[in-house]
């Protein structure tokens, strides 16, 4: 049953990634210049260029092209970045880690924070601490990542420096600070390409999760103190969604005859909010915790901005700028598919949190 | 109790009270405290906005250095009020000076035009498009809804503000290309909800009247569906012109919105993050006025969508 309703997603799912596909090869097509040069670089020569459309098929019929680049992306073969010179495999598996660990934490950040505000505000509804939760929710929606991070940035690393408060204003890690993946400490040898390979490097940048693989925990402790701000800053947004969309949702499931019952019971007040009320406010929330990692992901550009970050919303964005096309296209679509393969896990996820999900 | 009784009774609610809906949610939007703060900020940000050539001090481009008479003061001087206790013989700066020697408070009354204008237009496109697209694909169906709501699926696969980059960097940075680009991104939104209303009251009785009395689909879709979509319409597109402010900020801040020496909010930010540590005040208040901005969207939003819940009428 499960199983089925999994399937059915996903086949839905499959016209968006082809449109996704569409939408990538086509941005690499409209714009203005040649797409030999857009993708390899003002400087390619005209010997490279015909080799390039040769081997790429941009003389054949623009079916046909799609056709190839489909084919070129489903299996892998990603192409290079010309400005870097290096495959675009290499570069985001250098890159997507930074990007991974801070939307981690910034989900972390606005789940852990989020929720139990939510919930005070609806239990305590209408009292001093419900309106000042949501003035700030609201606050925190209306709030620039950008100048949020910046901020922080002052308040943390400046005014309160010399303190045990301060923390580092950019960077993952500060340059003392070795670390070594922990395939390396533990002797494992790297193999020189495929999935494994690929899967050990990414992980190996992981700095949180080496440092515990590794044991090295000034690597912990410098790594979480770069973390701070920038989960911060990217977190605030979905904080206040979540907040809101946990008070409305459970001042829903308070209302409820369930509860009224519950209570009639003689069930203690915790045991009525959290195994009554808030496992039934669950489904609302996963949506809009799945929906923010839209958000995220674009906040990771200006987060990436504002602590000098190399992770992957900064090099798409430079990719951009430098019109870098063979990294834009690429990275483009692995963000959509990321996003579109989120939204799969939300829907699917919803079978357990609501049975009824399934009947439907 | 029968139709007629229905109707009978309802024209008698409707005699007695002669309240329009828009009475109603108006009435129900000024209890709520929240919402009064949003339309007390935004009052006052459309005031700044149209009267910026008169509660400016300086032209916001002009370098106190040309000004009459000139004034010689350091790039990124810190706010000096005299209320505050900065020098009477020091001219008075209220929000300080920029990188560029211009006095920031003037760029920050011209900034309100800007987001005003940004936020307001972007959406009006958006919802022009969107609501096209979304009646089209709810009233006709089948094969042309499905198309058109597949692309607006694909569109919501990317973040929308990755997805405003790329375009803008297909059409060239600029503050034009800027809203177009948001505009495009915000389509979605408003197909979506446009096809939800039109699909609910496609098939309602007083659709299926109009259509016995002879009414052609124009008729229907502007005369009888279009208003009942209206309320859900509003809402989004108040609460999408804080988000709209909010990307078009962020276009700036990266440099591929509006263009020095124009006064935005974000690009005056963007040009001065790196002087945070050593002259905050031209980082605090541009993302300042840009959150009070957006946050009197916000407020306003949140107000409407409760006071214009059918739901809750006559409560």
């Amino acid at each position: 049953m499960i199983i089925q309703y999994a399937l059915r997603r996903v086949v839905a799912a499959i016209p968006v990634l082809l449109g996704i596909l569409l939408v990538t090869f086509v941005l690499a097509r409209v714009i203005p210049g040649d797409p030999c040069r857009a993708i390899l670089g003002e400087k390619a020569t005209e010997a490279v260029c015909s080799k390039f459309i040769e081997a790429k098929g941009l003389n054949k019929p623009i079916i046909v092209q799609f056709g190839i680049y489909a084919k070129d992306m489903i299996s892998g073969n990603l192409g290079d970045s010309y400005r870097l010179g290096m495959p675009v495999t290499r570069l985001l598996i250098e890159r997507l880690p930074t990007t991974f660990e801070l939307s981690l934490a910034a989900l972390i950040v606005s789940v852990i924070l989020g929720i139990p505000l939510g919930i005070i505000s609806a239990v305590k509804h209408n009292t001093w601490l419900d309106v000042g939760t949501m003035v700030w929710a609201n606050v925190g929606v209306s709030m620039p990542v950008f100048w949020l991070g910046l901020m922080l940035a002052y308040i943390f690393s400046l005014t309160l420096k010399g303190t045990p408060f301060w923390l580092p204003p950019s960077g993952r890690v500060s340059p003392e600070i070795i670390s070594t993946p922990f395939y390396q400490v533990w002797g494992w040898t790297l193999p020189e390409s495929g999935l494994w390979s690929a899967f050990l490097n990414f992980s190996g940048r992981l700095n949180i999760l080496n440092a515990l693989l590794t044991q090295n925990w000034a690597l912990l402790k410098d790594s979480i103190a770069h973390l701070i701000l920038p989960a911060f800053a990217l977190g605030t947004i979905p904080m206040a969604i979540v907040a809101r969309m946990t008070r409305s949702t459970m001042l829903d499931a308070l209302g409820q005859d369930y509860i009224r019952t519950a209570r009639a019971k003689g069930l203690r007040e915790i045991a009525i909010v959290f195994r009554h009320a808030f496992r039934n406010s669950l489904l609302p929330l996963v949506t809009v915790i799945g929906l923010s990692f839209g958000g995220l992901l674009g906040g990771a550009v200006l987060t990436e901005t504002v602590f000098g970050l190399s992770g992957v919303g900064r090099t798409l964005f430079e990719a951009i700028t430098a019109r870098d096309y063979g990294v834009v296209q690429t990275f483009t679509l692995i963000i959509a598919v990321g996003f579109v393969i989120i939204n799969l896990l939300v829907d699917i996820s919803y079978v357990y949190l609501d049975p009824r999900v399934r009947l439907k | 109790m029968t139709a007629d009784a229905n109707a009978v009774l309802n024209s008698e609610v409707v005699a007695k009270k002669s309240l329009s809906m828009w009475q109603i949610a108006l009435r129900r939007l000024i209890r709520r405290r929240s919402a009064v703060a949003g339309l007390a900020i935004l009052g006052l940000m459309i005031f700044i906005a149209i009267f910026a050539p008169v509660l400016a001090p300086y032209d916001p481009t002009l370098s106190m250095l040309d000004a009459n008479p000139p004034q010689r003061i350091k790039a990124r001087t810190a706010p000096c009020i005299h209320l505050l206790g900065c020098p009477a013989d020091q001219p008075q700066h209220l929000a300080g000076i920029d990188g560029n020697i211009r006095d920031q408070f003037s760029r920050l009354l011209y900034g309100a035009r800007l987001s005003l204008i940004v936020g307001i237009s972007t959406v009006t496109f958006a919802i022009i498009i969107g609501t096209i697209l979304g009646a089209i694909a709810g009233y006709v169906g089948g094969r042309v809804d499905n198309i058109i709501m597949r692309v607006m699926d694909v569109l919501l696969a990317f973040p929308s503000l990755l997805l405003a980059i790329a375009i803008v960097s297909v059409l060239g940075p600029g503050l034009i290309n800027a809203l177009i680009a948001i505009g495009i991104v915000s389509i979605p939104a408003y197909a979506r909800v446009m096809r939800a209303s039109v699909l609910s009251v496609r098939e309602m009785e007083f659709v299926l009247a109009t259509r016995a009395l002879g009414g052609n689909d124009w008729q229907i879709l502007f005369q009888r569906i279009l208003p009942n979509a209206l309320t859900p319409l509003i809402v989004q597109g108040t609460l999408g012109i804080a988000s709209a402010i909010l990307d078009a900020a962020a276009l700036s801040f990266l440099g591929l919105g509006a263009q020095p020496p124009t006064p935005e909010w974000g690009s005056m930010l963007g040009a001065e993050r790196n002087q945070v540590f050593t002259a905050p005040h031209l980082v605090f208040y541009p993302g300042l006025m840009i959150m009070l901005t957006v946050l009197s969207f916000n407020l306003i939003g949140d107000g409407l969508r409760d006071a214009m819940d059918p739901r809750l009428f006559h409560s």
